[in-house]
């Protein structure tokens, strides 16, 4: 159980750095006081890293905050005890609860470009801790950020902290966060999802630097995440959580080799490779076909340059890369919402007018979209009725009972029952949301249905249910998918054919066989290589294999 | 009902007594004919009769029931000032949600008319057009709604903008939606709360503002009742030690408290806040 560091006398070692005993958070929601955390017990000593595993509402980013004796607003801790290295947190009072938080314990947040402030120097918000705090003068600190900066590797070491944060890229953001929490040498340290916003390519940089940071300054830390695959690469030990209670806790290896609970499995299980088998279709004539297209926004530069892209009818054709790589864009030209500057789009062998307002209600009807976050895609002021219904009446003209009728068919075939046709957005799950939203789109009987990132937002469990389902409705509608991801192994489990975009050029394409397996692409290589696996050791092996920095073609 | 009542009941005391005050005053200007003792422009009396039991708050420059005419002038000024404000949310709302769907030109020729607009002080660019115009009521209804719409249209848009940008618009946008539907089931559900909330806050402005012009002798003319006006009329009785003059003035700040006491529990509730106990 214990991680094996010679640094510290073992007398210290033994002693845990901080015991959570019994912990009992509840939460302010319309039905009163819930309790959201319930009865939690943990135990971190110094030099060991504890991934704190769970869905969305698991009260993982809750636990990680109560480490800090910190309750959000509408939350509170009801029961339990708190101990960090002999001080009672939960009894604390404010003020000496606030001298321990950035010195002895800090916190790494989510989204790095919302924790810096935007007005301030990278720099200067590094020093503001330690000089606040008064551990060091501001001389000094700045000469820590730019020591720290080197030792992470950041590019530029000396001038990267006179930057402003929008002048570094989002994963350097987050590294630079990293060595802010670093900056008066901490004992614990909480991070909470450092790398789900960031590419894979990116991710593999910000874990590299945490591993790094941690065995090299023997400090303990929480891992809070959804992602069994990288805190595997982390974490001594793991605990998996779900509704607030404690589901397993062991090894990390034990977890990944040989997991006790059902729950602990489904996870593993989610996060593994599915291979599909490719149904097969008599007609497989060419739906849509994107010649040499070119776009950008405004007077800007081109984000898309000449992208020819074809998609056969009944197939899934899957457009991967990271952020930037104009995967979205392309997206919008295809529902016209951006008129391309260059190229044409064909449909069933017609022209596509380029913008929007060109279009005729049945190319419209033709087409439809998924999006990646269904609590903004479904008006929160629409019951699914209406939502599911609009386009019925809009474009196929149905009314009365015969559009009822046909909406509880369509709920029925996303696996919901009638009862939810009167229910708010806000009264359903993400899951559900989602649902919904590919309701919408089936509703309209459209050829081919486009998916921006439609399981990025989703727990592992539920993407995968929503995939199972996108997979069944292909096979029983003979539905055309144009699947936006980032997420490789998302792709790998849904594709028949592969594009992958870098920098708005199309770097390769063809069917998933011919681009997964090699001779690579030397960016396919790159990006396939940053995903983790679900092993113990897949970063180091990763890392020693690659040398530092990019190399995209 | 049920639910009216819930929500009366939830309210802070401030906003009870604000609800409270605005139901008193609606009763009050509604059934006007039945409540007042007297007509509106009748003259019964001498002018400037103390208070009695005939004449309960005495009689005014005219020799006009004092109550009566507070009871009618309740009716005339709060009648107007809810007809110009919903004009006023009609035009602003419509042309704002229409500015932040489209944006682009349409915005920007929006966004600087209301500008020019905002940029003279109201109650001379009010002044100006009446004394050009002449003193009809439909000119001053006309004029202070459109005043007012500038600043109803800065919120609309602005609320809009942010309803605008998310992808159920896109959604409805791609579906082939007509800009109408767009605006009427897309938008203006999801900013209907800080609108309402508005809609109290403007109400109180252009009540005052009616007030003031009438006191200024532009808005309401005689004989017709309303709480400006009367104020104006038998100013010289507060010479007199005699709070008479003072009571349609007080009337006019208790609607206002009232009113703003209602409106800020909504903005409170509407931002969507917790009160931590």
């Amino acid at each position: 159980m214990l991680v094996e560091t010679n640094k510290i006398d073992n007398e210290q070692l033994n002693r845990p750095l901080l015991e959570v005993k019994g912990l009992r958070i509840e939460g302010l929601s319309e039905k009163g006081w819930q309790e959201i955390v319930r009865g939690v017990n943990l135990q971190l000593k110094r030099g060991e890293i504890l991934g704190l595993i769970g869905e969305s509402g698991a009260g993982k980013s809750t636990i990680g905050l109560a480490a800090m004796g910190f309750a959000r607003d509408g939350c509170r801790i009801t029961a339990g005890e708190i101990i960090f290295d002999g001080i009672e947190l939960s009894s604390a009072p404010e003020n000496e609860k606030r001298k321990l938080r950035g010195t002895r314990i800090s916190y790494v947040a989510q989204s790095a470009a919302a924790a810096f402030n935007p007005a301030h120097r990278l720099l200067d918000q590094f020093a503001e801790g330690p000089v606040d705090h008064g551990v060091m003068s501001r001389t000094k600190a700045k000469e820590k950020g730019r020591a720290l900066y080197r030792s992470l590797d950041l590019p530029d070491p000396e001038n990267i902290g006179e930057r402003w944060p929008h002048q570094v890229s989002g994963g350097q953001l987050q590294r630079m966060m990293v060595a802010m929490a670093m900056s008066c040498s901490p004992d614990l340290i909480i991070f909470d999802e450092p790398t789900t916003a960031l590419d894979v390519t990116t991710q593999i940089e910000v874990l590299k630097t945490i591993k790094e940071i941690v065995t090299d300054s023997n400090v303990a830390a929480l891992y809070i995440t959804h992602d069994l695959a990288v805190v595997a690469q982390l974490a001594d030990q793991l605990m998996v959580l779900r509704y607030g209670n404690l589901v397993e806790v062991n090894s990390t290896g034990q977890i990944l080799e040989a997991p006790k609970e059902d729950y602990t499995r489904a996870l593993l299980d989610a996060r593994t490779r599915h291979e599909k088998t490719t149904a097969q279709f008599k007609d497989s004539s060419t739906l849509l076909s994107i010649d040499s297209v070119t776009a950008g926004y405004g007077k800007g530069p081109d984000v898309l340059q000449e992208v020819s892209v074809s998609v056969e009818r009944g197939r899934t054709v899957a457009v991967v890369g990271e952020s930037g790589s104009g995967k979205s864009t392309l997206a919008r030209v295809i529902t016209g919402l951006l008129p391309p500057r260059s190229g044409e789009i064909l449909f069933q062998g017609e022209l596509l007018p380029h913008a929007l307002a060109q279009r005729t209600k049945q190319q419209l009807r033709k087409a439809q979209m998924i999006y990646q976050l269904p609590d903004v895609a479904l008006n929160p002021r629409q019951r699914v009725r209406d939502i599911v219904g609009r386009p019925l009446s809009f474009y196929l003209g149905l009314r009365g009972k015969e559009r009822e009728r046909r909406i509880i068919e369509l709920l029925e075939q996303i696996e919901l029952s009638e009862t939810y046709i009167n229910r708010l957005p806000d009264e359903l799950s993400g899951g559900e949301k989602q649902r919904i939203c590919i309701a919408r789109a089936l509703a309209a009987e459209p050829e081919l249905i486009i998916c921006d990132e439609v399981t990025s937002a989703l727990d592992t469990i539920v993407a995968k249910a929503i995939l199972d389902l996108l997979q069944r409705l292909q096979y029983e509608l003979q539905l055309t998918y144009l699947f936006i991801s980032h997420d490789i192994d998302t792709v790998a489990s849904i594709a028949d054919r592969v594009v992958v975009l870098y920098a708005g050029r199309v770097a390769e394409q063809g069917s998933k066989s011919a681009v997964f397996q090699p001779p690579f692409h030397p960016y396919t290589r790159l990006l396939l290589s940053s995903v983790p696996e679900m092993k113990l050791d897949w970063l180091e092996k990763t890392l020693s294999t690659r040398s530092t920095g990019r190399n995209c073609p | 009902m049920y639910k009216l009542k819930t929500i009366f009941f939830s309210a802070p005391w401030s906003a009870k007594f604000g609800m409270v005050v605005i139901l008193l005053f609606s009763i009050v200007s509604i059934f006007a004919p039945f409540i007042a003792p007297y007509g509106e422009t009748e003259i019964i009396g001498k002018s400037y009769e103390l208070w009695s039991d005939k004449h309960f708050l005495g009689t005014d420059n005219l020799g006009r029931d004092m109550l009566s005419r507070l009871i009618f002038g309740a009716r005339n000024t709060i009648g107007m000032a809810l007809l110009t404000t919903f004009l006023a949310f009609l035009i602003g709302s419509i042309t704002g949600m229409i500015a932040a769907v489209i944006g682009g030109w349409i915005d920007q020729i929006f966004g600087r008319i209301v500008d020019v607009l905002m940029s003279i002080p109201s109650l001379i660019f009010a002044l100006l057009i009446l004394s050009f115009f002449g003193t009809s009521i439909t000119y001053l209804i006309g004029t202070i709604a459109i005043l007012e719409a500038t600043r109803v249209f800065r919120l609309a848009r602005a609320t809009g903008m942010n309803v605008a940008v998310m992808d159920f618009v896109e959604v409805a946008k791609l579906r082939g939606e007509k800009l109408g539907w767009i605006i009427r089931k897309e938008i203006l559900p999801n900013i209907a709360a800080p609108l309402l909330a508005e809609f109290g806050l403007r109400f109180c402005f252009v009540f005052l503002f009616i007030s003031a012009l009438s006191f200024l002798g532009l808005g309401i003319q005689p004989p017709t009742a309303d709480w400006g006006s009367m104020v104006r009329e038998n100013a010289t009785l507060i010479s007199y030690d005699d709070i008479t003059p003072l009571l349609p003035a007080g009337a006019i700040a208790l609607l206002t408290v009232a009113t703003n006491f209602v409106v800020d529990w909504m903005l409170h509730k509407s931002s969507g806040l917790k009160d931590v106990s």
